[in-house]
């Protein structure tokens, strides 16, 4: 059965096309990612999914039927996005989480108890007279999921559901997600250019570059094919492609080009695709001694505020994304343009 | 100088005493102000947010006649009004001429350029992603409208007492179209038409006392409104300390140190 289904979906906003004769197949009860850099079209063709953006080409069907673009205020109801950027009305956490719930017309005694319920499983108990606005990223983000999830619709649409967010924080919208998914058969569709997540959470990838979905499979096939679909991986954190060389101590130098030559403990030869994980980075003022085999020299180019952790971009010939926490930062009293080193092991080089 | 103290003395008198004719100029003031701005809201918030929320070839030019109109001279538009309502005029055959019909009307036009410019950037300033949000989470065009004016409500009632002063201190509209009638079936004397008649008449005891009354009035509308929401502001910010823990409140956004 098919929740829902896309047919040589087309958007343009004038002249540009951002999404570009689609053709995607969305199954009841699974998580799909899409998975591609920024500008693919992932989003839109979420919001397409959503009902709020009409396509300018092609068929969306949704539960067997056609949906008619020109009248969409049914179909809305049971279809929800929740966006990227946390968007909260300026309200208490209750009126936030029920918002649907009162466009759906359900009595206050269901409301307070979905409301509650909802809250709960993004970890917020009792969180309900809060002021949304004032909550912290972390649980602003989770807000907005709670409000989505408590509509039960049969498609749940994330835009991002992570981006931005600390590991603690992103984990608890994770493990939510698997969880809707598994116990109350939420079919799923999120946007995704975190590497961990794709692997991890989906039952299906589908790959998009330019506005195209270039490849759908399972994760282990999509991971399976890398080198094919590198376009697809660019723009995400600390992966890098290369060309491996065997050394004599039974690891491999990876050359990533830019002279930045890293090494990792798997045995490769050729074309290699390499992950290493943020927080697996230490960087440091000046070169420490350790056992670290990969150790760089590079200055700060961006600095992003999380939650409690603060995430840099490093550029040592290559941009590095290293999370550090918030106190480290200010110890270590960092800015923009610092010079400073980054150091990571072999073994926590994933070869892909 | 005995006189004007006099007089002064006497409008204190009268504002304490209570006296019935002063109040009842005060009552018609409010009431014919009240419903100029109630009538203003009804046809400006809808102008507003077709503005603030729509694309459309002219839209600039509107908003900067809009935002012009808030200067314009009340006796300019009394005058025009006055022409339209009299007899030989295109409205004539309402008969509204020296009724409080025409003054309700006349300050609703006075206001109508004010509350939409004020509306429009009220409206302007919300996340433009709220519309798309109420629309996901199964709100139709109007409630997602509905929502959109719900974020902007700070600025919409801010537009609102702008209007309610502008109405109930203007002059030049009611004296051209209400008459300034103190007597009969249906008076139209206001608080400011009436200080302009007492002082010319050299009642200055009631002129002062209407003067002391419009000002009490403009004030305690302001000063009533700001602590309504200063009290839900002040909630809002103890409601933390009553918590059980503490939270940082930080938002996560891009610090470029």
């Amino acid at each position: 059965m098919l929740t829902a289904e896309l047919k040589e979906v087309t958007k343009a906003y004038g002249t540009k096309i951002v999404v570009d004769a689609v053709n995607l197949q969305i199954h009841e009860g699974e998580i799909l990612a899409l998975l591609g850099p920024n500008g693919s079209g992932k989003t839109t063709i979420l919001k397409i999914l959503a009902f709020i953006e009409d396509p300018t080409g092609g068929e969306v069907k949704f539960l067997g039927e056609r949906v008619n673009f020109k009248n969409t205020e049914k179909v809305r109801l049971q279809s929800t996005l929740v966006f990227q950027k946390t968007t909260l009305f300026s309200t208490s956490v209750y009126n936030n989480v029920a918002s649907g719930l009162k466009l759906r017309k359900v009595p206050k005694e269901t409301r307070d108890r979905e409301v509650k319920k909802a809250l709960e499983l993004v970890k917020l108990k009792g969180f309900e007279k809060r002021n949304a606005r004032k909550l912290s990223g972390g649980e602003q983000q989770r807000v907005a999921i709670a409000r989505a999830l408590v509509l039960k619709t049969k498609l749940l649409l994330l835009d991002e559901p992570t981006a931005n967010l600390d590991p603690k924080n992103a984990g608890i919208l994770e493990e939510v997600i698997d969880t809707v998914n598994r116990e109350d058969k939420v079919t799923i569709v999120m946007a995704t250019h975190n590497m961990f997540q794709a692997k991890k959470l989906p039952h299906r990838i589908a790959l998009m570059d330019e506005g195209k979905i270039t490849e759908v499979g399972t994760p282990a096939e999509i991971f399976g094919k890398l080198s094919k679909n590198l376009a697809s991986f660019a723009a995400v954190d600390n992966t890098f492609t290369g060309t491996a060389k065997a050394t004599a101590g039974g690891t491999s130098l990876v050359d990533l080009g830019n002279g930045v030559q890293i090494e990792v403990t798997a045995q490769r030869q050729g074309a290699t695709a390499v992950f290493i994980n943020p927080q697996d980075i230490i960087l440091s003022k000046t070169a420490v001694k350790s056992s670290a085999r990969n150790v760089f020299k590079g200055k700060i180019t961006q600095i992003t505020d999380l939650d409690s952790l603060v995430k840099l971009k490093v550029n040592v010939g290559k941009p590095f994304t290293v999370q550090i926490t918030k106190r480290s930062f200010s110890e270590m009293e960092l800015c923009l343009n610092a010079e400073v080193f980054i150091a990571f092991k072999a073994s926590s080089v994933q070869v892909l | 100088m005995a006189d004007i103290l006099g007089g002064i003395i006497k409008g204190f008198e009268l504002v304490v005493t209570g006296d019935p004719e002063l109040y009842g100029i005060v009552y018609r003031s409010l009431l014919f102000s009240g419903a100029a701005v109630i009538l203003a809201i009804l046809w400006g918030t809808p102008i507003a947010m077709l503005i603030a929320l729509k694309e459309f070839r002219g839209k600039t030019v509107i908003k900067t006649v809009m935002n012009a109109l808030i200067g314009l001279p009340t006796v300019v538009l009394g005058l025009i009004l006055l022409l339209i309502f009299s007899k030989g005029g295109p409205l004539g055959f309402l008969g509204l001429l020296y009724t409080p019909g025409a003054i309700i009307i006349g300050q609703a036009i006075l206001v109508t350029p004010i509350l939409v410019s004020i509306g429009v950037s009220a409206i302007e300033s919300v996340d433009p992603e709220i519309m798309s949000l109420s629309k996901t989470l199964g709100a139709s065009e109007s409630q997602a409208q509905v929502a959109v004016l719900r974020e902007a409500l700070n600025g919409i009632i801010l537009s609102d007492i702008a209007s309610f002063n502008r109405a109930i201190g203007e002059l030049g509209v009611v004296l051209l179209v209400g008459g300034n009638i103190a007597g009969g079936g249906l008076r139209t004397d206001v608080l400011t038409t009436a200080i302009s008649r007492d002082t010319a008449i050299g009642e200055i005891g009631l002129a002062v006392a209407l003067g002391i009354l419009l000002m009490i009035i403009v004030f305690t509308v302001n000063i009533i409104v700001i602590l309504s929401r200063k009290a839900n502001y002040i909630v809002e910010l103890a409601k933390p300390w009553f918590a059980k823990f503490k939270r940082e409140e930080r938002k996560s956004d891009h610090v470029n140190s």
